[in-house]
C-alpha cells in the first residue's frame, strides 16, 4: 500500500484521484497505441502488399515478352513450341485446354455439389448430417498431388481399358433415377387437369411412355459410349473428372452455407401455405440463396482453373487444338501445366522470350482468378443486401 | 524448470556454435581436407547415379556432407551458374548461352563426363513390333506416321509420348532422333522418366523413349536400325541414340579436396559398379 501510494503522488503531484493522468503519461499512452493500431495495420497491409507485389512483378516480367513477340501469335496461334529454334509461341491451344478441362470438372462438380448441399442441409437428419460433412470436408485435405497419382496410375488405364464401358454404366446410374423421377414428375404434372379414375389411368399410361422413352433414351446413349474408343487415358475427360472431384468439397460447403442462411421463417411459411419438401425446395429455399450457389460454382471454378499438378500429371500435356474443339477424349495443355512445366529450362539468364511467356501466361491466369474472384464477391455482397433489405 | 531452460539455451547455443564452425570449416575444407558440404543440383536422368556416389562417398568420408537435389538439366546449369551448388549434374552438354552467362558471373563451367546414356524407344510389351528405323522414329514424333500398321504392327493408332520440354532426356532425343525437326502437336508430355514408364506399360498402343537406366522388363527397348540398345551397343556408338552424361564443377577441383575425390569417383572400379548398376555404361572401354 504504501509504495503504491508515494508512486500516484510522484506521478500525479497536486492532484487526488489517481485516476486522472498526468499528460505525460497521457501522451505516452496515446503513442503506445499509435504504435499498436500501426502494428495492426502493417501486419494486415503485408497480405494485401503481397498481392499488389505479385501483381506488380508478374506485369513487369511479362511485358517484356509482349513487347518482343506481340499480342496475336499468343493470343491466336496454334504452335506451341517454345525450345524449337525458332521457337514459336501460340498459346491458344492452352487457353483452350484450360477451359474444357475447367468446364468439364464444373459440368461434374455443380450437379453433384448442388444436390449434395441441398441433401445436406434440408434432407438428411442433424446426426447423419454431423457424420457426413467432415467426411466431405476431409476430401479438400487430400493432397492434389495424390489425386495427381491416382488419375495417373489408376484412373488413366481404367479409362484406356473400358472406358467406354465405364462411361455407359455411369450414364445409366445417374441417367435412371433422373429419367425416372422426371418421368413421374412430369405424368403428375400434364395429367393435373383430369379428376378421378380417368386420371390415374391417364397417369399410369403417361408413366409407362415416358419411361419407355427414357428407357430408350439411355440404353441409346449407353451404347454410344461403349461404342467410343478411348485411345489415351490421359485427357481430359479424366482431369475434368478428377478437377470436379477436388471442387466439390468448395461448392458444398458454400452452397450448403448460403441455403442454411436462408433461414427457418421462411421453410416455415412456405410449408404453412400448404407447399410440399420438394417445392419449398425449388420454389422458395433455393432461388433465396442462389447468389451464395452462384459464389459457391464460381468458387468451384476457380478451384480447378488454378490446378496444377493433377492436370500436369494426367492431362497429358498435349499443345494442340483437339479435333473436333470440344473433344473431351483428347489429351489436353492447360496454362497451369505449362508455367509449371516449363519453368525449370527457362532461365531469364539464358534465355529470354521462353523465360516471360510464362510469366505472360501467368498474368491471364491471375486476371481471370481476379476476375472471378471479384464476381464472387460481387454476388455475395448483392446476396447479403437483399437479405438485409427484406 | 530454470535449470532446465538454462540447459535448453545452453545447448541451443553450443549446438549453433558448432554449426557456425561447421559452416567456417566447410568454407575452408575446399582447399583443405576438412569438414565440407558438396550440394550437387541437376538432372534427373543423372540422379540416382550421384546418389549412390554421395552414399558411398559420405560413409567412407563422415566428414564429408554431400546434398543431392534434381531439378532437371536447366536448373543445375543454374545452380551452378549462380553459385547454389558446387556440382551441376547434367544430361546434356552445357549450352552456349549457359556458358557465357557462367563466365559473366565469374565461373568457369569443366566438364567431367562419367558415363554414356543410351535412350531407348519404348512400346508395351504386347506390341508385335520389334524395331524401327531412324527416320520410322523420326516420322512417328513429327506425325508423318501415326498408326502401328505403317510400321508392321496391328491397325492402331499410336500414342506417342514425349519427356517434357524441360528434361535432359527430351533435348537429346530432340536433338539425336528428330534432328530438331519439331514434334506433332499431339504428342503427350510427361513429367519424369517414371511417369513415362508407367504410360508405357499401361497403353498397349503407346510408344516412348525412357533412359536406358530406367527400362525394365514392363516395357519393350526396340531395336533402332536393327541395333538393340545395351551396354555394348551404346558405349562402341553403334546404338544411335545414346549420349554422354556430365557433371560441371566451377573450374578443375583443386587435387586433394573431398570435391576432386568425389567428381573423379567415375574412374574408379567402385564407381563403375555404381553406374552399371544403375544401367548406365562406364565411359571406360576396359
Amino acid at each position: 500500500m504504501e509504495p503504491a501510494q508515494s508512486m500516484t503522488s510522484r506521478q500525479a503531484p497536486g492532484r487526488r484521484n489517481a485516476l486522472v493522468l498526468s499528460k505525460r503519461a497521457s501522451r505516452l499512452n496515446r503513442l503506445a497505441a499509435l504504435l499498436g493500431h500501426g502494428l495492426l495495420l502493417l501486419l494486415t497491409l503485408s497480405s494485401v502488399l503481397s498481392v499488389l507485389f505479385i501483381f506488380y512483378f508478374i506485369i513487369r516480367d511479362a511485358i517484356p515478352f509482349f513487347q518482343l513477340r506481340g499480342f496475336r501469335e499468343f493470343f491466336a496461334g496454334t504452335q506451341w513450341y517454345p525450345s524449337a529454334n525458332p521457337a514459336s509461341f501460340g498459346a491458344f491451344p492452352i487457353f483452350l485446354g484450360s477451359m474444357l478441362v475447367t468446364a468439364g470438372a464444373v459440368m461434374v462438380a455443380v450437379p453433384f455439389g448442388v444436390c449434395a448441399s441441398v441433401c445436406l442441409s434440408d434432407i438428411l437428419p442433424f446426426t447423419l448430417r454431423q457424420l457426413v460433412k467432415p467426411v466431405i470436408e476431409i476430401l479438400a485435405a487430400i493432397p492434389s498431388v495424390a489425386f495427381g497419382f491416382f488419375a495417373l496410375v489408376v484412373f488413366a488405364p481404367r479409362l484406356q481399358a473400358d472406358g467406354g464401358g465405364l462411361l455407359s454404366v455411369a450414364s445409366w446410374m445417374i441417367g435412371a433415377p433422373v429419367a425416372g423421377l422426371t418421368a413421374f414428375i412430369l405424368s403428375d404434372l400434364l395429367t393435373a387437369g383430369l379428376s378421378g379414375t380417368a386420371r390415374w389411368v391417364g397417369r399410369g399410361l403417361l408413366l409407362v411412355v415416358l419411361g419407355a422413352l427414357a428407357f430408350w433414351g439411355l440404353w441409346a446413349a449407353g451404347s454410344f459410349f461403349r461404342s467410343l474408343d478411348i485411345s489415351s487415358g490421359t485427357n481430359a475427360l479424366n482431369v475434368s473428372i478428377i478437377l470436379g472431384i477436388m471442387a466439390l468439397p468448395t461448392v458444398i460447403s458454400v452452397s450448403e452455407d448460403a441455403l442454411q442462411a436462408v433461414g427457418r421463417e421462411l421453410r416455415e411459411g412456405a410449408y404453412a401455405l400448404g407447399s410440399t419438401r420438394a417445392e419449398t425446395l425449388l420454389r422458395v429455399v433455393m432461388p433465396a440463396a442462389s447468389s451464395g450457389i452462384c459464389a459457391a460454382v464460381i468458387l468451384g471454378v476457380m478451384r480447378a482453373f488454378g490446378e496444377t499438378m493433377v492436370v500436369w500429371m494426367a492431362s497429358g500435356n498435349a499443345a494442340h487444338v483437339p479435333s473436333p474443339w470440344y473433344n473431351l477424349l483428347q489429351p489436353v495443355r492447360t496454362l497451369t501445366a505449362t508455367i509449371a512445366g516449363d519453368m525449370g529450362e527457362a532461365d531469364h539468364v539464358t534465355g529470354s522470350e521462353r523465360y516471360h511467356v510464362l510469366f505472360a501466361m501467368a498474368l491471364v491466369l491471375l486476371t481471370v482468378s481476379f476476375v472471378f474472384s471479384w464476381l464472387s464477391e460481387r454476388v455475395v455482397s448483392r446476396a447479403v443486401r437483399i437479405r438485409g433489405g427484406q | 524448470m530454470t535449470l532446465n531452460r538454462t540447459w535448453i539455451v545452453g545447448l541451443t547455443m553450443v549446438g549453433m556454435t558448432a554449426m557456425l564452425a561447421g559452416n567456417v570449416f566447410g568454407q575452408e575444407g575446399e582447399t583443405t581436407k576438412g569438414a565440407v558440404t558438396i550440394r550437387l543440383d541437376g538432372s534427373t536422368t543423372v540422379g540416382p547415379v550421384v546418389k549412390e556416389f554421395a552414399a558411398y562417398y559420405m560413409k567412407n568420408n563422415p566428414e564429408a556432407n554431400i546434398t543431392v537435389s534434381e531439378s532437371g538439366s536447366g536448373n543445375g546449369a543454374k545452380s551452378l551458374i549462380n553459385g547454389m551448388c558446387e556440382v551441376a549434374s547434367m544430361s546434356r552438354f552445357m549450352k552456349d548461352n549457359e556458358f557465357k552467362a557462367a563466365i559473366d558471373k565469374g565461373v568457369y563451367p569443366v566438364a567431367h563426363a562419367i558415363a554414356v546414356d543410351g535412350i531407348a524407344v519404348v512400346v508395351h510389351p504386347a506390341n508385335p513390333v520389334k524395331g524401327l528405323t531412324s527416320e520410322q522414329v523420326r516420322d512417328i514424333y513429327t506425325g508423318k506416321i501415326t498408326n502401328w500398321n505403317q510400321v508392321g504392327g496391328p491397325d492402331r493408332a499410336i500414342i506417342v509420348i514425349s519427356r517434357d520440354t524441360n528434361s535432359g532426356t527430351y533435348e537429346c532425343f530432340e536433338e539425336i532422333a528428330l534432328q530438331k525437326e519439331r514434334m506433332a502437336a499431339n504428342v503427350e508430355y510427361v513429367g519424369s522418366n517414371g511417369a513415362m514408364r508407367q504410360r508405357v506399360q499401361s497403353t498397349p498402343t503407346a510408344i516412348g523413349f525412357l533412359g536406358l537406366g530406367f527400362t525394365d522388363r514392363t516395357v519393350k527397348a526396340l531395336e533402332i536400325n536393327a541395333v538393340a540398345p545395351n551396354r555394348q551397343t551404346v558405349v562402341s556408338g553403334r546404338y544411335p541414340i545414346a549420349r554422354p552424361l556430365f557433371l560441371f564443377t566451377n573450374g578443375w577441383p583443386q587435387m586433394g579436396t573431398h570435391l576432386h575425390a568425389f567428381v573423379n569417383l567415375y574412374l574408379t572400379r567402385k564407381g563403375h559398379e555404381i553406374i552399371e548398376a544403375i544401367g548406365f555404361v562406364p565411359v571406360t572401354d576396359y
